[in-house]
């Protein structure tokens, strides 16, 4: 079975189109990203395929069912980290995972499941003395006791340090690594690059790109580029002198584009025959993020955070937080 | 299909993060208690007390020493003598009193003479201190009037009550103060968390789960329904211990122990629930609570309010808990007591229902 079949799902607020006409379909095992900045629209559409909203239009099927209208059966099924996952202050990790044990009505080994989610040193801490990245694996350890068949975890890391974020990682690798199915929001771009198969960017409502990395950087990079180091003067030379696009950028990189393996000998001819003075030669392919900036109306701040460009036509994400 | 591991396990986990808190630790038990300690010693000897009575006495006589005698044995005055060098009414105003008694000089004189002779009573007639005061004092002249011509007394008074136990203050302070308590602890707390487990978005979260809206209430129900059953038996041991308050316990007391905090827990809930933010809960809460606290009978019995407050009183839920404990507890009024059960079990039904429907896991 098919995890996850959605096709043409919308949902819209009043004017706001949070979810417009997404299509996808999550396989058994893998890893799933959903991509983009707050506001893009991928909580919503978590929250519709884990039967929290009611979609507007379109068709989705979650292990089978739909969602809205089964909630109650599905919940059983799946296991869930909501974006700013919380719990009761006063209550610590091991009482938190024998409450949804009793919730969920299953019989569970609490320090076992703790030590899934490498909790187990803080199994007595309670929720309020906990840091950031503690109270991320607490949600985790919570989400795996009913052994759901499917994850949701919405941005997961969202707000902690580098160090917390990577101790989620591993865990959420460690959950892969034993066949769960896994659905991960992010605004992380080396988050879902690290820990995902497959991921499908959101901008504004809709899937502006999907596949994998290197399927997403294929399809919408720019390809194969010579950079040097030089002067204005220098690039201005290359494109007098040859029919290869060239890119002068402010910090001085001269960048040219290499459609094929002569393009690259061209470039290099004309450089040596200018006289002028370069260094640091080498070539580049777009990563994830130089196609993301492209794909998305936004930017990438220092932490690797994406930056919606109009903060005013931000988010239902944050409007409703 | 309600199950009772949810119910227990989250009653569990609610019932420790409480005993874990301080501050709901405290209000939910340990303040009544202070307030009936602190009430209780207050008025322990009842609402009057001793009053502090001036004395400025002239005379040198034997019939005024007898008569400060007379004033002393009264209980009901403490005489302080002040010396006569002293300018009285300077004297009194430096001590911030205003009763006191002046004896002229030849009051014992006078008096064996059948001479007409003044004491001069110091007082502020708007206070009860001084009307007790002043009708003190004038009982003992009085007496002395009739022993100076040999009368001797014609009426007298038999003192006696209606009830077989004579109701004193801590006797009402016990059952008000209960009711104190079925009040404040799970209305302040539900109004709390149902509005801020919906900020926090913590509702959503247990919505994801199988626990139901109505296992959750139902926890709460049952833990505050503990909370005051505990309080109920603090409060009553240190009425009866350390006051020595006449009450009757009976398993009348139970649906009221019941019913109230149910009552109170789910408006508590409702409050929270209708209110857009933990702000306008607060608020909410408190306009509909502090009332209630003063006028239902907690603190004093409201015979002793004004009629119009009177009036006001019986549209308090609380009230009519109250007006039930004290008819089980203080006069055995079963009568009573039926009819307040029956308001309670009505606004609670009313109250639980509105709650439990009205309550969202999530908003669409």
């Amino acid at each position: 079975m098919i995890p996850v079949e959605i096709s043409d799902v919308k949902k819209s607020y009043g004017d706001l189109h949070a979810v417009d006409g997404v299509s996808f379909s999550v396989n058994e095992g893998e890893v799933f990203a959903l991509l983009g900045p707050n506001g893009a629209g991928k909580t919503t559409l978590i929250e519709i395929l884990e039967g929290l909203r009611k979609r507007d239009a379109g068709a989705v099927k979650v292990l089978g069912l739909d969602p809205w209208g089964n909630s109650g059966v599905l919940h059983k099924r799946i296991g869930v980290i909501p974006q700013d996952f919380t719990f009761f202050d006063k209550a610590n990790p091991r009482e938190a995972v024998k409450y949804y044990a009793d919730l969920f009505d299953v019989t569970v080994d609490p320090d076992a499941t703790l030590k899934e989610v490498l909790l187990d040193d803080s199994a007595r801490v309670l929720f309020e003395n906990l840091s950031g990245g503690q109270m991320q694996k607490m949600g985790l350890a919570l989400a795996l006791v009913n052994n759901a068949e499917l994850l949701f975890l919405d941005e997961p890391t969202t707000g902690l340090d580098p160090n917390a974020r990577r101790a989620v990682w591993d865990v959420i690798r460690g959950l892969k690594s034993k066949g769960k199915t896994v659905i991960l929001t992010t605004h992380y771009l080396d988050e879902a690059e690290q820990l995902s198969d497959r991921v499908a960017i959101m901008d504004h409502g809709h899937v502006v790109a999907m596949g994998t990395s290197e399927e997403i950087i294929e399809t919408h990079g720019s390809g194969e580029r010579l950079e040097i180091h030089g002067t204005e003067q220098l690039a201005t030379y290359i494109r007098t002198h040859t029919k290869l696009k060239t890119e002068y950028n402010r910090k001085g990189v001269i960048s040219i584009t290499i459609n094929q393996k002569e393009d690259a000998l061209t470039a290099l001819t004309a450089v040596e025959q200018s006289g002028l003075d370069w260094h640091d030669l080498h070539t580049r392919r777009d990563s994830l993020d130089d196609v993301f900036v492209k794909l998305v109306s936004g930017t990438i701040d220092e932490h690797g955070e994406i930056r919606a460009e109009n903060a005013n036509n931000n988010s239902h994400d944050q409007r409703r937080r | 299909m309600p199950s009772a591991r949810r119910v227990m396990s989250d009653l569990r986990v609610f019932g420790r993060g409480y005993l874990r808190n301080a501050a709901g630790l405290f209000f939910g038990l340990i303040f009544p208690v202070i307030l009936i300690v602190i009430f209780g010693a207050i008025f322990q000897s009842g609402l009057s007390g001793t009053i502090t009575l001036y004395v400025q006495n002239h005379d040198t006589g034997p019939v005024s020493s007898s008569f400060t005698t007379a004033l002393n044995s009264t209980g009901t005055v403490k005489l302080v003598i002040v010396s006569n060098s002293e300018n009285f009414s300077q004297y009194l105003s430096a001590h911030s009193a205003s009763d006191g008694i002046i004896i002229p000089a030849n009051f014992s004189a006078n008096y064996a003479a059948g001479q007409p002779v003044n004491v001069t009573l110091y007082g502020n007639p708007s206070q009860s201190s001084s009307q007790i005061v002043s009708g003190t004092v004038a009982g003992v002249i009085n007496g002395f009037n009739l022993e100076r011509y040999g009368g001797s007394q014609i009426i007298g008074v038999t003192q006696t009550t209606a009830n077989s136990q004579v109701t004193k203050y801590i006797d009402f302070l016990v059952p008000g103060l209960i009711g104190f308590a079925i009040l404040i602890s799970p209305m302040f707390s539900l109004v709390n968390i149902s509005s801020e487990y919906k900020r926090i978005k913590l509702f959503k979260q247990l919505s994801l789960t199988p626990l139901t809206k109505m296992e959750w209430l139902a926890s709460k129900v049952l833990f505050y329904i503990l909370l005051s059953s505990v309080s109920f038996l603090l409060m009553t041991a240190v009425g009866v211990v350390a006051f020595h308050a006449h009450v009757t316990l009976s398993p009348w007391l139970i649906p009221f122990l019941v019913l109230g905090p149910m009552f109170f827990a789910s408006l508590g809930m409702l409050v929270g629930t209708i209110s857009k933010s933990t702000e306008t809960a607060s608020v909410v809460g408190n306009v509909i609570t502090f009332p209630m606290m003063f006028l239902s009978g907690t603190f004093f019995p409201i015979s002793l309010m004004p009629a119009y407050l009177q009036t006001f009183a019986h549209v308090l839920p609380l009230f009519y808990i109250i007006d039930g404990l004290n008819g089980v507890m203080i006069y055995s009024n079963y009568a009573q007591a039926t009819l307040d059960l029956v308001v309670v079990a009505v606004i609670t039904i009313v109250a639980f229902v509105a709650a439990a429907r009205l309550f969202k896991w999530r908003e669409d």
